[in-house]
């Protein structure tokens, strides 16, 4: 299913906030098709990562290229770029004042320029693909953390994103709801999309990861085949992380 | 179970009764009463006070500066045309000085170093300088150099002085609004335009409406303050007829309820309109 060629590639890339180095010297890429699972401690740099590979953060220097588009900050290509890079937040950051339906339809209808009846038929048909088609008409307030994040998935689908990013898309969640929404994520794993997951669940980890990745103090300490790194990862930081998670 | 169940009937020990005293003051009829011993209090003191000065009250002669039914017809009075002009000029003027606000609340926010000092120049500007200086430095200097009348500077003006409050309101509006909202619309591929018009501003109407009444409320009594260039708007009619008839204090009355009932309605309205905002989101 994988094919060879990259569609994310950072060449040693760094990245600052202010004085602090946040990003040190990546240098790692993602192949299409390939699902990646990065994990490590709080304030290791798994979001500003994944954040860069959609132009939320930008880089400071090294090389970021994404679908064959270099990205920078005055780049003229990061909106068409944006477009193809869905993403997934851990607070959901539905829109509000928008029903379920206009959530998955604004963006195609107002970037894409998608005619609202297509939009609409894309939007139900995503919908279904989250199992919720009954919850169109309603705001995401009246409906649980579970099902907005599913919302949240549908609406980065609608855009027809071809990668999919993911910042501990379950961590907000109540344990009862976790589920539901990986559950979703596993399907959207076997359609063969690009998928770059920041998560702690481990189980999900194991069941769709091509790599793992881990991370600590704005490094990428670890990369390597499941198999390979849930029972014999190299570094020490790694396996001390990996107990401590695991263990309960 | 809900309250209008009747056939509950409750298991527990009911709480303990309030003191009676307690009661009597926090009753509906008590404040109600209360107020109007105030109010009545109040009033016969003015009252009381002008007969005391002699004062000729003849408030017969105050409908007819409302209207009049002549032979001729059906006439509306001076006060209502000058209504009429106080509501058209606070209306132009608080338009323009929502448009001026919500450019100097973009300008401000864009991160963009010229504009935030364009902003910040125009605000501290209008700022520092009081009301009727702003007037007159519109009516004297700006009018005759830019050719406009007495009318537009005070609409201008008033644009001018309000769309800085109105500024603010924006900018805390805005504010207001989660961060996560503009990563999920950029993270979509909208431009900061299209952000701000179909997720940001839509929601920061929520946050805007109370101190928007307010200063609707506001525009609409500081727009009194033309009466000083002579345009012919209520609080100028006013002072038009006291010189005529030396009625002041039945006039400055009338005038002053006027106002009043104006930004009463204002309000009320607008509270039904935040009503149903609250329930839509
Ligand atoms: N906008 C920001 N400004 C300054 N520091 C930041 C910002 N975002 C993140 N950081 C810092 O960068 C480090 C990495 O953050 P983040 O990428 O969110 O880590 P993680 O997602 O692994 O918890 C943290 O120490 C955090 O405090
Ligand atoms: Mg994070």
């Amino acid at each position: 299913m994988s094919g060879d060629a990259a569609i994310i590639t950072f060449d040693h890339v760094d990245k600052f906030y202010g004085d602090f180095h946040a990003l040190k010297d990546i240098s790692i890429s993602v192949r299409e098709g390939e699902r990646m699972v990065v994990c490590g401690p709080s304030g290791s740099g798994k979001s500003t990562l994944i954040r860069c590979i959609n132009g939320l953060e930008f880089h400071n220097s090294g090389v970021l290229t994404v679908d064959g588009v270099e990205v920078y900050e005055d780049s003229k290509e990061i909106y068409r770029l944006r477009q193809e890079v869905g993403m997934v937040f851990q607070q959901f950051n539905l829109f509000p004042h928008l029903t379920v339906l206009e959530n998955l339809t604004i963006g195609p209808i107002k970037v894409r320029k998608v005619s609202p009846s297509e939009a609409e038929a894309t939007a139900r048909k995503y919908l279904e693909r989250v199992r919720i088609p009954e919850q169109a008409d309603k705001y995401p307030a009246a409906l649980s953390g579970g099902q907005q994040q599913r919302v949240a998935i549908a609406r980065s689908l609608c855009m027809e994103s071809r990668i999919m990013l993911f910042d501990e898309p379950t961590s907000a969640l109540d344990p009862e709801m976790i589920n539901e929404v990986l559950d979703v994520m596993v399907e959207l794993a076997d359609t063969g999309m690009t998928m770059v997951v920041v998560t702690h669940e481990m189980g999900f980890a194991r069941k769709v990861a091509d790599t793992m990745v881990f991370m600590d103090g704005g490094e990428i300490v670890e990369t390597a085949p499941p198999e390979r790194f849930f029972t014999n990862p190299a570094s020490a930081r790694c396996r001390a992380f990996l107990d401590q998670i695991l263990d309960h | 179970m809900t309250a209008s169940d009747t056939s509950f009937v409750p298991k527990g020990r009911p709480l303990p009764q309030r003191q009676p005293l307690a009661r009597v003051i926090d009753s509906l009829v008590f404040s109600i009463v209360l107020y109007s011993v105030i109010v009545g209090g109040i009033v016969f003191l003015a009252y009381s006070g002008a007969q005391a000065m002699g004062y000729n009250w003849q408030w017969y002669r105050i409908p007819q500066y409302f209207y009049t039914v002549t032979d001729d017809g059906f006439q509306w009075g001076e006060i209502s045309t000058g209504l009429v002009k106080t509501l058209t000029l606070s209306a132009t003027a608080f338009a323009l000085a929502v448009l001026l606000g919500l450019l100097t609340a973009l300008l401000r926010l864009s991160g963009l170093v010229v504009c935030t000092a364009v902003a910040v120049g125009f605000l501290e500007l209008v700022r520092n300088i009081p009301l009727l200086v702003l007037l007159y430095v519109f009516y004297y200097v700006l009018g005759p150099i830019f050719g406009f009348d007495r009318y537009w500077a005070s609409i201008l003006c008033l644009a001018v002085f309000h769309a800085v409050l109105i500024s603010e309101i924006f900018r805390a509006g805005i504010n207001a609004v989660p961060k996560g909202q503009w990563e999920a619309a950029t993270s979509i591929g909208m431009s900061k335009a299209q952000a701000y018009r179909y997720i940001i501003l839509p929601q920061s109407v929520r946050f805007m409406l109370p101190p928007m009444t307010g200063e609707a409320v506001h525009m609409v009594k500081s727009s009194a303050i033309v009466s000083v260039i002579a345009v012919a708007e209520l609080t100028t009619i006013g002072r038009n007829i006291i010189s005529d008839t030396y009625m002041s204090f039945e006039i400055w009355f009338t005038i002053a309820a006027v106002y009043m009932v104006v930004t009463l309605i204002l309000s009320i309205g607008v509270s039904f309109v935040e009503r149903r905002y609250a329930v839509d989101t």
